[in-house]
């Protein structure tokens, strides 16, 4: 096993040295972390065969996955599980939209008008503590099964995320910047978009990925209750028939493709300004 | 019509316990092209006057006028060049030095001639589409100097422009932006903590003294500049002749006496700095 390698490559000064050859420390990083994955399964695997757990409290991996597979051609709560995902991204792509295309300019926005920034902040610091499964009770009453509640939701996690790294993250703009292109009679327009915005932008990227997370997570939360497909409300029906590996199938979906989103705007994060970010 | 005008300026600034007192009326008038440089110990106030003139800051009470208006904001009519270039690092070198025409509402198309000759001018050839982090301090000044000519404002403002430059590279901007003046005229205000580099660029040395700022006295160089070709000659060649080194040593006596800290009065034993 990887793990036995590592702590004796670790512990024998003699088979330090040719060990090291192969095993760069960004390898013994990774291998690690494979590690402690294979334990996580292993253990979970042991749980689940040893027979102390009843296979409905505790499905064993094997279950889930069987469960997910079969799932892909066969539909369950009416739907195959891509059907549910294309549902749950479909609604969560229109509110995480929507969220950063209001809430970067309103950010922006507060930076630069201080009035603005005093009438709307007392908003912000009250709403932002109400979770968005509060709002399910009134996006079911204005929206009732329709898109409009998921989207509602999904917009609720994450806008004040989108908004308040964007402020954050145009405060850190350079004032003599600010001024030198003042000097050069640049107007408020040109200073927000040619000196703002570009100041706040890794501060706005880190706002867009934690408001991804927010609103993936609001969105499952919100189509257990208010949704007729998505990958929430399969988790939902799953616990409803007693299907405790579809239940799992589902989270384990839910956390892969949270995982691929946040892999994807990572990736735009990157290649945004890679030209003249120094050291990025 | 472009020269600057300091009638009876002060500037207060609120503190934590009372009001700081940044300049005691100040009166100093620059007549249209003249180039004058202003030296002075660490806070007395020079920068407080520069800003003033660019409409970055106002004044307590007294006024500012350039070309007979008085100054109510910063414009492109007078450039600011300062110590820490201010280059956006977002924008190339082209794009930087285009800044001030995008500003006016002037088309890529149009502009580009235009960037492409200051490019040239500054001999920055080659560089325009790289960014600023990716050149040396002196090209990241020569980008800065070009956005500011190429507006073609009737006022210079430079804030210790060559302040964090080497003293290699200090001695050809200096050169430059005699080039530069020479060619076309401008009413350049220009601090500086070099009394070598007042004394090589400027027509009049005003001499400061600090808290509250005030004018301790204004030193005349454009009648020896001129009757001595100063212009047509290297930096190094002009900071030999007696005339150079008798202003020079006399501008330190004042500064001194002003209350120059030690870490200044130190620059005297290099030539550029």
């Amino acid at each position: 096993m990887s793990v036995d390698m590592l702590s004796k490559s670790g512990s024998r000064p003699l088979r330090r040295r040719p060990a090291r050859r192969w095993l760069t420390p960004r390898l013994r990083l990774s291998l690690l972390s494979a590690a402690s994955i294979t334990l996580a399964l292993g253990v979970w695997f042991a749980l689940a065969w040893s027979g102390l757990l009843p296979k409905m409290l505790l499905p064993s991996p094997w279950d889930v996955a069987q469960a997910l597979v079969k799932n892909i051609g066969v539909p369950f709560a009416g739907a195959t599980l891509q059907q549910h995902l294309v549902a749950s991204l479909g609604r969560f792509f229109s509110g995480f939209a929507l969220a950063v295309v209001l809430g970067v300019p309103m950010g922006l926005a507060m930076g630069w008008f201080a009035p603005f920034r005093h009438a709307i902040a007392p908003f912000f610091e009250t709403f932002r503590f109400i979770a968005p499964l509060a709002w399910v009770p009134f996006a079911a009453l204005w929206f009732g099964t329709g898109v409009g509640g998921p989207i509602l939701i999904v917009f609720s996690g994450a806008f004040a995320a989108c908004v308040i790294n964007t402020f954050r993250g145009a405060q850190t703009a350079d004032p003599r910047l600010i001024e030198a292109c003042r000097t050069m009679g640049a107007s408020d327009y040109r200073l927000i978009v040619d000196v703002l915005l570009p100041s706040a932008l890794p501060s706005i990227m880190a706002g867009i990925r934690v408001a991804a997370a927010l609103g993936w997570q609001s969105l499952i939360g919100a189509e257990l209750i208010v949704a007729s497909s998505g990958v929430g409300y399969l988790i939902v029906q799953g616990q409803g028939a007693v299907e405790t590996p579809i239940v799992m199938a589902g989270m384990a979906t839910i956390g892969f493709i949270g995982l691929v989103i946040d892999l994807g705007l990572r990736q735009i994060d990157a290649r945004i300004g890679r030209n003249w970010r120094v050291g990025a | 019509m472009s020269g600057i005008a300091f009638n009876d300026v002060t500037r207060c600034f609120e503190r934590k316990g009372g009001t700081y007192q940044a300049l005691e009326p100040v009166s100093l008038h620059v007549p249209d092209g003249e180039f004058v440089a202003i030296v002075g110990p660490s806070g007395c106030g020079k920068t407080t006057l520069l800003r003033l003139a660019a409409g970055l800051d106002h004044p307590t009470t007294g006024s500012v006028t350039v070309g007979g208006r008085a100054v109510s904001g910063p414009g492109p009519d007078r450039a600011v060049v300062f110590q820490q270039f201010a280059l956006l690092p977002w924008k190339t070198v082209r794009q930087n030095i285009g800044f001030g025409l995008k500003c006016r509402g002037m088309g890529e198309a149009e502009a580009r001639p235009l960037v492409d000759r200051y490019l040239a001018t500054m001999r920055l050839e080659g560089h325009g589409d790289s960014y600023p982090h990716q050149l040396s301090g002196g090209m990241q000044q020569r980008v800065a100097i070009a956005r500011s000519f190429i507006l073609e404002p009737e006022v210079l403002l430079m804030d210790e422009p060559f302040g964090a430059l080497d003293a290699q590279t200090r001695i050809e901007m200096q050169e430059e932006l005699i080039r530069l003046t020479a060619r076309q005229r401008r009413t350049v205000l220009f601090i500086t903590h070099s009394v070598e580099e007042a004394t090589y660029l400027a027509d009049r040395v005003v001499v400061m003294a600090g808290r509250p700022g005030s004018i301790r006295e204004i030193i005349d160089v454009a009648a020896l500049r001129q009757s001595e070709r100063w212009a047509e000659r290297s930096v190094e060649e002009v900071m030999e002749l007696e005339s150079f080194i008798r202003i020079r040593t006399r501008l330190w006596r004042l500064l001194r006496s002003a209350g120059a800290p030690a870490e200044e009065a130190t620059g005297r034993l290099s030539i550029a700095s």
